[in-house]
Order: C-alpha cells, then sequence, then structure tokens
C-alpha cells in the first residue's frame, strides 16, 4: 500500500554504532534483493531496494506516465475532426485510456517515493523526458489509423514483457494498461482498413500515414543494443526482459502480414524475409533524426510541452476550487462534532 | 503554477473494487482526490471503464496500518512447520470415502 511505502527511511547516522547497523541492514537488504531477484520474485515498495534500482524504475515508470499524458495530445486534436459519431465515441475512450495509463503509471513511480506534485513539475518545466513519437504532427485522418496500429502496436509490444517487470507495482500497471491497449491497436488498424478499401485518395492517405509513422514506431524500442548503455542493468534487475533490438525484430515480423492484410505496404525497400534467421531482414532508420527529436528538436516538440503548461494552468483555479471545497466541509463536520458534544 | 493547490497536495486514497456480486472487494490502485465523494468519483472514472466494478471502496492511504516488511521472515514464521493443520497432513484415511 501506498503511503508506508513512501518511508524508504533516509539513514539519519548518530553515531557509529548506528553506521555499523545501517550497513548490516543494507547487506542483509542487499542479499535479500538479490534472492528476489535470482527466484524470479517480484520486489514491493517497502522492500529494501538498491538506490541504482529506485531510481532507474523512477526514471523509467514516470518517462512512461509522462508518454501517455503527452500522448493525449495528438489524438484529441481530432476528436472534433473525427468523420462520424462512432470514431468520436471511440476516440474519446482512447483518450480517456491514455489519461487512466498516466494516472497508474504515476502512483506507481510515487511507490518508490517520489512526490506526484515533483513529477508533474517536471514535466511542466520542460526537465522530464517522454516518448519522442508524440513530438510528430497527426496530419490527416489516416494518422490516427496509423497511431494507433503502429505506436499502440509498439507500445504493447515494448509493454507485454513490462507485465513481469521485477517491481510489482509496475507489473500491476502494466498488466491493466496491456488489456486497455490491445482494443487502441485494432480500432488503427481498422480505420486504415476502411481508407485502404475506400477511394482512391482514401487509399493513398492511408498509405502515406503508414509511410510517416513505420520509422519512428521502430524507433520507440529505443535505440540499437549497442548504444543503449542502460538496457544490460535492466535486464539483470528483470526490469526489462528481451533488448531492444530483440522487440523491434519482433514488431518487424508481426508487421508484415498485417500491412499485407490491410491492402498497404511498408515503406522499406530492404524489407525481406531470410529464411536461415526465421526472421524479417529491415534496413537501417534514421538515428540522427531519432537523437534529435530525443533532445527536443521534434516537429511539435515545443507545442506539446506549452499545451501541456496551458492546460494545467487553466486548470488551476478548479483544483484549487476542490481544496477550498473539501476544507470548508471538514471545517463544518468539525464544528458539527464539536457541537454535538457541546449538548 | 500554484503547487498549494496542486492535485498532488490532496490526500492520498486508496481504491478497492467488487468486481461481481458475491466476491469480495480487491485493491485496484490508489488516486489523488481532495475528498471521499471526488475520490468515489474519480476511482468509477479511472478503474472502471470497463465494467470492472460493482461498488467501489476508497480509504484514505493515511488510514492504513501495515505490517513490517523486514520482520517478514520471523512475523509469519509460526504457521511455518504447521503441516498438521491442512488436511492433507492426514493420510490414514486414504481410500475410505466422503473423509
Amino acid at each position: 500500500m501506498s503511503p508506508q511505502n513512501h518511508q524508504h527511511a533516509p539513514l539519519h547516522l548518530a553515531d557509529e554504532g548506528d553506521a555499523a547497523a545501517a550497513l548490516a541492514e543494507a547487506e542483509a537488504g542487499q542479499n535479500r534483493f538479490e534472492e528476489i531477484i535470482a527466484e524470479d520474485s517480484r520486489v514491493e515498495p517497502r522492500d529494501w531496494m538498491p538506490e541504482s534500482y529506485r531510481k532507474s524504475l523512477v526514471r523509467q515508470v514516470s518517462q512512461h506516465a509522462h508518454s501517455e499524458i503527452i500522448g493525449m495530445q495528438p489524438e484529441g486534436n481530432w476528436i472534433s475532426r473525427a468523420p462520424s459519431l462512432k470514431r468520436k465515441a471511440i476516440l474519446m475512450a482512447k483518450v480517456q485510456d491514455e489519461a487512466g495509463h498516466g494516472l497508474y503509471l504515476y502512483s506507481a513511480a510515487e511507490t518508490l517515493g517520489r512526490p506526484r506534485e515533483e513529477m508533474y513539475d517536471q514535466l511542466y518545466t520542460g526537465k522530464a523526458k517522454y516518448s519522442s513519437i508524440f513530438n510528430y504532427p497527426a496530419r490527416t485522418w489516416a494518422d490516427i489509423g496509423a497511431i494507433g496500429w503502429l505506436v499502440d502496436g509498439a507500445a504493447i509490444v515494448n509493454q507485454v514483457p513490462l507485465c513481469r517487470a521485477s517491481y510489482g507495482p509496475y507489473g500491476r500497471a502494466m498488466v491493466r494498461i496491456c488489456k486497455e491497449e490491445s482494443f487502441h491497436q485494432r480500432q488503427g488498424w481498422e480505420i486504415l482498413h476502411s481508407l485502404s478499401h475506400g477511394t482512391q485518395a482514401q487509399h493513398q492517405m492511408a498509405q502515406e500515414a503508414v509511410d510517416r509513422f513505420y520509422g519512428p514506431a521502430l524507433q520507440m524500442f529505443g535505440p540499437p543494443d549497442g548504444d543503449s548503455p542502460n538496457s544490460q542493468q535492466s535486464m539483470e534487475w528483470k526490469i526489462k526482459r528481451f533488448t531492444n533490438d530483440e522487440l523491434r525484430q519482433r514488431f518487424v515480423d508481426m508487421l508484415v502480414p498485417q500491412v499485407e492484410a490491410l491492402g498497404l505496404t511498408l515503406p522499406d525497400p530492404e524489407l525481406k524475409w531470410n529464411e536461415e534467421r526465421g526472421h524479417y531482414d529491415f534496413g537501417d532508420l534514421d538515428w540522427d533524426e531519432f537523437f534529435a527529436v530525443i533532445k527536443g528538436n521534434g516537429p511539435l516538440s515545443r507545442q506539446r510541452l506549452e499545451h501541456y503548461r496551458k492546460a494545467r494552468d487553466e486548470g488551476a483555479w478548479v483544483r484549487e476550487a476542490a481544496v477550498a471545497y473539501a476544507n470548508r466541509a471538514s471545517r463544518n463536520e468539525d464544528h458539527d462534532q464539536a457541537a454535538l458534544i457541546g449538548a | 503554477m500554484t503547487s498549494s493547490a496542486d492535485s498532488s497536495s490532496w490526500p492520498l486514497w486508496e481504491v478497492f473494487i467488487r468486481s461481481s456480486r458475491g466476491l469480495s472487494h480487491v485493491h485496484a490502485g490508489s488516486l489523488h482526490a481532495p475528498d471521499a465523494t471526488m475520490a468515489i468519483r474519480n476511482a468509477r472514472d479511472l478503474y472502471t471503464r470497463r465494467n470492472e466494478g460493482t461498488s467501489v471502496w476508497v480509504v484514505p492511504a493515511a488510514a492504513i496500518m501495515a505490517s513490517d516488511p523486514d520482520s517478514k521472515g520471523a512475523y509469519f514464521e509460526s504457521a511455518q512447520g504447521k503441516s498438521y493443520r491442512h488436511a492433507t497432513y492426514y493420510t490414514q484415511s486414504e481410500g475410505v470415502k466422503h473423509l
């Protein structure tokens, strides 16, 4: 449970006896932690854990939460322009899910001792990172289809193994998220399927959306294994279960039959079946662009952050009013209680 | 940004959901809300978007007492080594019906 979870007591060392005791405690904790990881059990919030494990998790889980929150923007932008009432209702449900996913993940990060407010502030000030995919614009309705099929598809491939992450609250949040995410992917695929089987112009719109999102979606798994310094440690801790390249390969192998069923193509001339490997070979991705987007030079990096700040600022009065109301109600309650006791 | 009214200064609530009649409420997660009424509403929106629940409880997280995780072994030890508390401990009755 969360409240006590937050107390990962900082060590106040009064004297050397305390220091020795703290050292012994840390050693016992480290042993127990290693046992838990070795037997593929789960670390829970109040367990002792290495500071580096905690830090690494806070970074990953909070970035994941931020991605869900910012991820509402490209799609939210299309709610008012969805082509039918049904599509609008579906899109609203999806965007609401993303908000929910962000909240599950913030809760999980909070159990590691990171206050919610601090995470919000880090996103607000631009200090926090989020998935660079959301810095690309959704130019057409077909992009909403491509985002669902490719972006949510990549997210699922990434997230299914995270359901078994060694940190309990993160794994549990991921279980909920994965259940909901599969609707996101299917609805995206269906948007593309409708367009691809529509007029020539609609078909072309669908193809162009796939062309735009294919590369960035493949990059959602992160840099190639050789350039991913945190991966190894994360796998030893059993937070990650597969490398970036393994997951990317798995995703490409899944996409090929799916794009065929859509009647569309993937924009990679080097894509072909490799009998020997039992996998599809695919061409290099534009990693210079990827790192440029990560550094904040994505097409919409600035706008995404500005929009987040605006929403936060404009909602401040609502949060203030809710606090004022709660405070007044509890004062009245105290007053009633006092009157009752007095009588 | 007015941090005094930031939602994180709202207390933390733990959410329990009863998925259908006849089952217990089970811990679903947590959320921040200014008061119990809002906590219940937010819990409904956050944790029951797909018919997951027929009833919701919210509990101020600060009101929950928990056992000490460090004393795990010792604290639950008395249940260990008492296999006679389980029916499978008793083997003489094997083959005898309805026992």
